[in-house]
Order: structure tokens, then C-alpha cells, then sequence
């Protein structure tokens, strides 16, 4: 069974159809990536999956249930987690309390039990703090749990925000632009990270990425957004072949030119 | 090193008309007058005079140091004009008084008598000349304090804040020590006595203030000898268990002696202290752990203190149960309107939720004094023979044994706190605090968390109403204005946002310090306004702030190191 699965979702801001009867399917252990120009509706499709948008139309399946009007914090029980395009931490919080708040579905302490602070409760705030530092040690983040978040450089911020969402222990985690303002080095390893977090944590990974070196390089499906349709579905190799992605990124009459175009950065694409 | 781009005399000059300024509005606004009626040194200092040294003072230290890098002249210089620039500013004042007397008919106190308190009681423009004079000469002598080094520096504004602090506080002493006699080991020798000979009127006398002065600088000298330790900066981590122990054993004792040592009118002060510093913990739940802004924290005092009154006060013939009783029943009511305000405004944040919340709380007071609800509130009349705490024949009736409850109260609730702050309630709601989308998308239920923080926040200030009740043995609408809530917030601002400790010295100082100076009551308002104004701008984060809290739990990483810069990400390997 799939893990998601999307069927014609729509979202509509006033006149603007910012996503329009999208349809989607995500089998589970998968890398599937959304990309597509900027405002072609990427983010508002996530928000709608996270529930912070309700979709206008459509319907959104998690293991076949219908998670549609759900509020958030529901469906991040139900086993999905995100990260920001910008960087959202909590950023007067440390390291490990940004993890530890990653933790708080799984937890159960009330306001009773932290009052009088029970052996129950107490096993439960060391297993909580065991796990976190398990988490930023998985991360990358080993050592660094006191920091305050907004004290971290920019590379470990996203770490972090990663092992937040980790936290939740979410079946599908979705990554906004994990790569956004990288070098091509830093962008490299978080493409290896994001696989170990599929082959390790067997984790099914939705990303959306600007960075095509790192989009064709690690996922299994590609759909390609454009004014919140989705124009085209497939493998990488597919979707660098495609006529109608093309002329979505570069404009009408670039798809004589198809080799190596939808190449942004300096870089070959990875799959070809 | 010339780092600014103005000239000296231009800083200097500056900062002295901004202290002019300050100067003049003080004078006035009659804090000038009200002042001089109290005396530092008899005969030779009042308050009013120390007062407006101050401004000259400080202006000229301000200036001084600004032009530090300048040299000792530029130095000296920038203080004696910033000295000048604040006694002309003074001089203009006497000279506009006596050439319009009619300015009077607006600002009512540039009267006689307030040139006579500037002018030394001499003639008009001697008094002028003499404050321009004045002024130089302090702002040079502030300006070498700063030339003088930080260890003359300490010594002489520890002398200084030493007899004003005295002078200030003297009849209280006289109050407090009292009592007080040694006879008990068989000295035959009274603290009135040594009193007589320290204060006069109601300030020190001159031989008060030498030795005081004296006591001070010995003090001073035998720490820079070493004789004395320098108190060392306390560490709150890693502490041993049983050091805590004694910790905590010695300020128990100390807080339980505290009021049979300074007497029933200290305990009168502490114990509004403490009805404050309850409500502070509880609204530092709401505002300082959870974000959010409530300005009608009021409303929940008022149904604690009206709820006690309603269950125990014979006068309604209803209920008629005792404090006990009707205590928790008191602080339940409470929780219940907390959730009961926390479900409309779940879906509001910041100036919306500050603006419903203040609407909350006017409409409390309001249903208090409505005739509607006369019956059982009593209208304006409010409720009379509110029960007094009793535990078997011991009766909390007056102010040293309510001190006791409300330290109990206080302690019991700050423990609370402290456990909240530490659990994952108190992670939820920090988090919320920090981005509210966020912590919802990371599995947060903010309906509950919300309603659990204004639950917890309007459960304290029930018990404070609920012990302010008894205290005073009647409740009044009146008891319950905005300005309750607004001073319960400016001293959590004050005292640092989220910050236990904070609370306590933010009540203290807004609380405490007022009541002690209650003389210059009219100008409270005036001075919470320059406080908090300064202190946004100085010192944003609060007196005692919350500290970034090491994690005593944990165990491995030592004390993280910074050279975090811009190193390759370690990925692989990292896991294990």
C-alpha cells in the first residue's frame, strides 16, 4: 500500500488556484522530490499535507486514511514531520530542547506528574533526554546539545531542524529546501545524509529542492510542478527529458535544446 | 585614538542639557520640593539636594566617559561642562521663575518655594551663579572619579550610596531597631541609644554619616588588601547536594526570622510583597514560559479574593465555611475561569489576546460592583467578615503570621514553578512561546497547552486573592483596577521575562521599594515609567534573567568548545 497519496488536492488563494487538482502517490522507503519554478505551488502542497492549509478540494491519504482537516500537531502523530524552507527553530531554545519539544507527542508527563516529579516520570524525561542525544548524534550534532539554537552556524540549524523532526519518529518526513543556501559541498552531504536517513532510519522522504545535482542525484520519482499543476511525473532520467520541464524552467522554444538545461548550478546532472 | 567624530565639548554639552532637562522637569513636577523635606544629613544634605547633584553627577560621568580615549584633560573638561550645562540649565530655571511669576499658573510648583530650595535661600542670581558654580565643580569631581581608577571609584559611590541608602531609610531603622536590646546577655546597652547618637531628625547626623562614610571605605580597603574576600560570582550549576542543603537550610532560617527581627511594619511590607510575587509567578507562566500577553491577569486575584469572601463571609448568610475550606474551592473557581477565558482566545495571539485579556479583567471587576450581582458581591460595598486562616487555635491574623502563610504560599508555588518550567509542559510552552505554527506542526496541542498555562496562571493569582482576602478581612472593587495587572507584568519585565528569581526581585523593587518610600508615592507612576523605559533600553533581558540552563542531567559532551565555525559537516561516521 502506499504510504501518501494525494488525489486531485487543490488550494486556492483568493483568485489564484495555487495548487490544482494534484494527484500523487508515494510508495513507502521512497525518495520522491517535488520541484518546480518558484510559486509553483510546491510549499502550499506541503502546507496542505501538514495540515496547515486545508486543501479546497481533493483528498490526502496517509496509509489510507484521510488526514484532510486534521489540525498539525494530529498529524504529526500520525507519522509526519517537516522541515522550513527557513530555517524555523526555536531559536532561544538549546540544541537538545529543540529535540527534546521534537519528543513531546511520544511523551506523557502531565502537569500533575512533572509537579511531584514520579519515578514513572523521571524514566521518562532520561529516556526522552537518551533519545535526543541520540538523535543530535545521528545529525551531526554530537557534543553541541547546550548550544542555543540561533547560536549554531547555518549548516548544523538545518541538522538540527532535521533532528526535530526526526523526533517525532515520522513514517514520511518532508524537507523544504534542506539545501537552500549550501555550497555545492555542504549541499553534497546533505544529500548523503538525507539517503542514510532512508537506509538507516527507513524513513520515505518528500523533498522539495532547488538544487537539481542533488534532486536527480538521490530520488526514485520526480514531479515537476508548474502554476500549481503538475506537468509532468517520473524518474529522474525521465524528467530531465521531458519537453513540457523544460520549457517550464527555460521558456518556450528552449526544448531543441534539451541536454543539460535543466542544469542550474555549474554542475553536470548527476544522473545522466 | 579618536573614535567619535564630535567634538568634546559638543558630547559634553549635550549630555549635560539632557541632564538639565531631566533636572528642570523633575523641579517641576515638585519631585524637587518633596524631596527636600527629607533629610539626609541633617543640616547639611536633604534629598532634594542630593537629588539634583545626582543629575549633575551622573550627566558629567556620562560625558566623561565618553570622551575617555581623549586624555585626562578632555576628560575633566567634557565633565565640568556637562556639570555647567546641567547647573545653567538650573540657573535658567530660577532666573524664568523669578523674571514670570505668573508661569505658576501652569506649572504649579515653580513656586517660592521651590527658589528658595534652589537658590540656597540666597538671592535670586547668586543662587543662579552659585548652581552654575555648583556644577562645574561636581562635574569635575565626577569626571576624576573616572581618572581615579575603578578602586577610589568603588570606594567613594559605595560611601555615597551608604548614607544615601541610610538617610533614606533611617526612620525605618529607628522602626525596626526599636526592640531591640542586648540586655538579654547582660550589656547594658540599647539601640535607641546608638541610635540617638547616629540620626537625627529624620536623617543621619554628622557623626553618623563619618562613620558610616568611615565604615565603608575601611571595608573597601581591607577587600583591596585581601583581608576581605571579594564575594565571588555564585555558580548555579554543580553545586554539591549537601552545600544546597546548607544553602537552603540558612536562608529557610533566615526567611523565618526575617519578620520577628524587623518588626510588624516590614512584615506589612513583605507580605505584599509576597501576595505580589505569587501573582508574578503565576502571570510569568502565561507571559514569560508561554508567550502570551494577558492584561486582565487581574480578573483572576479578583475571583480568588471574591470567591473567599462569597464562601466564608457570614454576611451573605450562604455559606459560611472556613478558609480551609473554602480555599480550594476559591482556587478552583479560578481554574475554571482561566479555561473558561482560554477557550475564546485560543485562536488569538499577541495584541489581539492582549486586548481581550484587558477586556477580561475590567469585566470582572465590573460584574463586582454591578447591581446585578449585588447580592452576592455585594456592589460597591464589597463583602465584609472575610474568614482568617486558622490551624487549630493558631489564627493567621496579623501581619507577621500571614507573612508565615504567604511564604508558605510562595514557596509552594515557586516549587511548582520550577518543576513546570523543567517538564515538558514547560518545553511545550517555551516552544509555543518561541513560534506557535511550529510547535503545533511539531505535535504540540496547543488547545491544551494553552488552557493548562492560563489554568496554572489563574490558579496562583486565586491563591493570592483567595490570602489577599483574609488579609485585608474584606474585599472591595476597587481592590481590583488595571493597574494590578500592569504592575504585575512591568515586574515581571523588570525582574526578566520567564525568570523565577526574577519575579521575586521584580517584585521587590516595584513592590517592596515603593511601599517603603511611601512618601513620594505621587511620583511612583512617574519613576515605574522612567525605570522601565531605562531599563528596555539598558537592559532588556531583565534584573535577574533566565539563564541559559546548563543541563545538569547531562552526561557525556563536555563544555561545548567554540570552534564550530564553518567546519565540514562531520555526516558520516557521526552515527553510531
Amino acid at each position: 500500500m502506499p504510504l501518501l497519496v494525494a488525489r486531485q488536492v487543490g488550494k486556492r488563494f483568493g483568485g489564484l488556484m495555487a495548487v490544482r487538482d494534484l494527484d500523487l502517490t508515494i510508495e513507502p522507503q521512497t525518495i520522491y522530490s517535488v520541484i518546480g519554478p518558484n510559486g509553483a505551488g510546491k510549499t502550499t502542497f506541503f502546507n496542505c499535507i501538514t495540515g496547515f492549509y486545508q486543501p479546497d478540494t481533493g483528498d490526502i491519504l496517509l496509509d489510507g486514511q484521510s488526514i484532510v482537516a486534521k489540525p498539525p500537531d494530529q498529524i504529526t502523530r500520525l507519522g509526519i514531520a517537516r522541515t522550513y524552507q527557513n530555517i524555523r527553530l526555536f531559536a532561544n531554545m538549546t540544541a537538545i530542547e529543540n529535540v527534546l519539544v521534537g519528543l513531546h507527542p511520544h511523551l506523557h508527563t502531565g502537569l500533575i506528574g512533572a509537579i511531584f516529579r514520579t519515578k514513572k516520570v523521571m524514566a521518562e524525561e532520561a529516556a526522552a533526554l537518551a533519545e535526543a542525544t541520540r538523535l543530535l548524534q545521528f545529525v551531526g550534532l554530537a557534543g553541541k546539545g547546550d548550544f542555543v539554537a540561533k547560536n549554531l552556524p547555518y549548516g548544523l540549524q538545518r541538522r538540527l531542524e532535521v533532528g526535530r523532526a526526526l523526533a517525532s519518529r515520522p513514517k514520511l518526513l518532508l524537507l523544504d529546501e534542506p539545501t537552500a543556501g549550501m555550497n555545492p559541498r555542504e549541499a553534497e552531504d546533505m544529500k548523503d545524509f538525507i539517503r542514510r536517513l532512508r537506509d538507516e532510519l527507513g524513513i520515505t522522504i518528500l523533498l522539495i529542492e532547488h538544487h537539481m545535482r542533488v534532486v536527480m542525484g538521490i530520488s526514485e520519482r520526480i514531479t515537476v510542478l508548474d502554476y500549481g499543476e503538475k506537468i509532468a511525473e517520473g524518474t529522474p532520467r525521465e524528467i530531465q527529458t521531458d519537453p513540457r520541464v523544460i520549457e517550464a524552467y527555460l521558456g518556450r522554444g528552449s526544448a531543441a535544446q534539451q541536454h543539460g538545461l535543466l542544469d542550474e548550478s555549474a554542475s553536470a546532472p548527476a544522473a545522466s | 585614538m579618536k573614535s567619535h567624530s564630535e567634538p568634546v565639548w559638543q558630547t559634553a554639552v549635550r549630555l549635560g542639557l539632557y541632564g538639565g532637562s531631566a533636572a528642570v522637569l523633575f523641579s517641576l513636577v515638585g519631585m524637587v520640593q518633596t524631596f527636600q523635606e527629607r533629610t539626609l544629613i541633617s543640616g547639611v544634605l536633604t534629598l532634594g539636594q542630593a537629588f539634583l547633584s545626582l543629575a549633575v553627577g551622573l550627566s558629567a560621568f556620562a560625558a566623561a566617559r565618553r570622551v575617555q580615549a581623549e586624555g585626562p584633560q578632555a576628560v575633566l573638561l567634557a565633565g565640568g561642562l556637562a556639570g555647567g550645562a546641567v547647573g545653567s540649565a538650573l540657573a535658567v530655571l530660577i532666573l524664568v521663575i523669578a523674571a514670570l511669576p505668573d508661569i505658576r499658573t501652569v506649572f504649579i510648583n515653580a513656586s517660592p518655594a521651590l527658589t528658595a530650595i534652589l537658590t540656597f535661600g540666597q538671592p535670586t542670581v547668586v543662587g543662579a551663579v552659585l548652581w552654575v558654580g555648583l556644577g562645574v565643580g561636581l562635574g569635575i569631581i565626577a569626571a576624576a572619579l573616572l581618572l581615579l581608577g575603578p578602586a577610589v571609584r568603588r570606594t567613594v559611590l559605595s560611601a555615597l550610596g551608604a548614607v544615601l541608602l541610610l538617610g533614606l531609610l533611617a526612620d525605618l531603622l529607628r522602626l525596626i531597631t526599636e526592640g531591640w536590646n542586648l540586655s538579654g546577655i547582660g550589656v547594658n546597652f540599647t539601640f535607641a541609644g546608638l541610635f540617638r547618637w547616629m540620626f537625627f531628625g529624620k536623617g543621619l547626623s554628622i557623626a553618623g554619616t563619618l562613620v558610616v562614610v568611615a565604615v565603608v571605605i575601611g571595608l573597601n580597603v581591607l577587600q583591596a588588601r585581601g583581608v576581605l574576600a571579594r564575594p565571588k560570582p555564585v555558580r548555579v550549576v554543580a553545586r554539591t547536594r549537601s552545600q544546597q542543603i546548607v544553602r537552603i537550610g540558612a536562608f529557610s532560617v533566615l526567611l523565618a526570622l526575617m519578620p520577628l527581627v524587623l518588626g510588624t511594619y516590614m512584615a506589612e511590607v513583605l507580605d505584599q510583597v509576597f501576595i505580589f510575587v505569587l501573582m508574578g509567578l503565576g502571570l510569568n507562566i502565561v507571559v514569560g514560559f508561554a508567550g502570551l500577553l494577558d492584561l486582565g491577569y487581574v480578573g483572576f486575584f479578583a475571583i480568588g479574593a471574591y470567591g473567599m469572601g462569597i464562601l466564608t463571609s457570614p454576611e451573605l448568610h450562604v455559606f459560611n465555611l472556613s478558609w480551609w475550606e473554602a480555599m480550594p474551592i476559591a482556587v478552583g473557581l479560578t481554574i475554571l475561569a482561566g479555561v473558561i477565558l482560554g477557550i475564546p482566545v485560543l485562536k488569538v495571539r499577541g495584541d489581539y489576546l492582549a486586548i481581550i485579556t484587558l477586556g477580561f479583567g475590567e469585566i470582572i471587576r465590573l460584574l463586582a460592583l454591578s447591581d446585578a450581582l449585588k447580592g452576592l458581591t455585594g456592589g460597591p460595598q464589597g463583602i465584609q467578615l472575610i474568614a482568617k486562616p486558622a490551624i487549630g487555635g493558631f489564627v493567621f491574623n496579623d501581619q507577621v503570621r500571614l507573612y508565615y502563610l504567604l511564604l508558605a504560599g510562595c514557596v509552594l508555588v515557586g516549587f511548582i514553578s520550577v518543576r513546570l518550567r523543567d517538564s515538558r509542559m514547560g518545553r511545550a510552552w517555551m516552544a509555543m512561546r518561541e513560534d506557535e505554527d511550529v510547535a503545533q506542526a511539531i505535535g504540540i496541542n496547543l488547545v491544551t497547552t494553552k488552557l493548562l498555562a492560563f489554568a496554572a496562571g489563574a490558579a496562583f493569582a486565586g491563591l493570592a486573592g483567595a490570602i489577599f482576602a483574609a488579609k485585608i478581612g474584606a474585599v472591595y472593587p476597587q481592590s481590583f483596577g488595571l493597574l494590578i495587572s500592569i504592575n504585575v507584568l512591568a515586574l515581571i519585565i523588570i525582574g526578566g521575562m520567564g525568570s523565577i528569581p526574577g519575579v521575586i526581585v521584580g517584585a521587590l523593587v516595584l513592590v517592596g521599594l515603593p511601599e517603603l518610600l511611601r512618601e513620594f508615592a505621587e511620583f511612583r507612576l512617574l519613576v515605574y515609567g522612567i525605570v522601565l523605559v531605562v531599563m528596555m533600553l539598558y537592559r532588556p533581558e531583565g534584573l535577574w534573567p533566565e539563564a541559559s540552563r546548563q543541563r545538569e542531567l547531562h552526561s557525556e559532551e563536555p563544555a561545548p568548545s567554540d570552534e564550530i565555525g564553518d567546519a565540514p559537516l562531520p555526516i558520516k561516521g557521526s552515527a553510531s
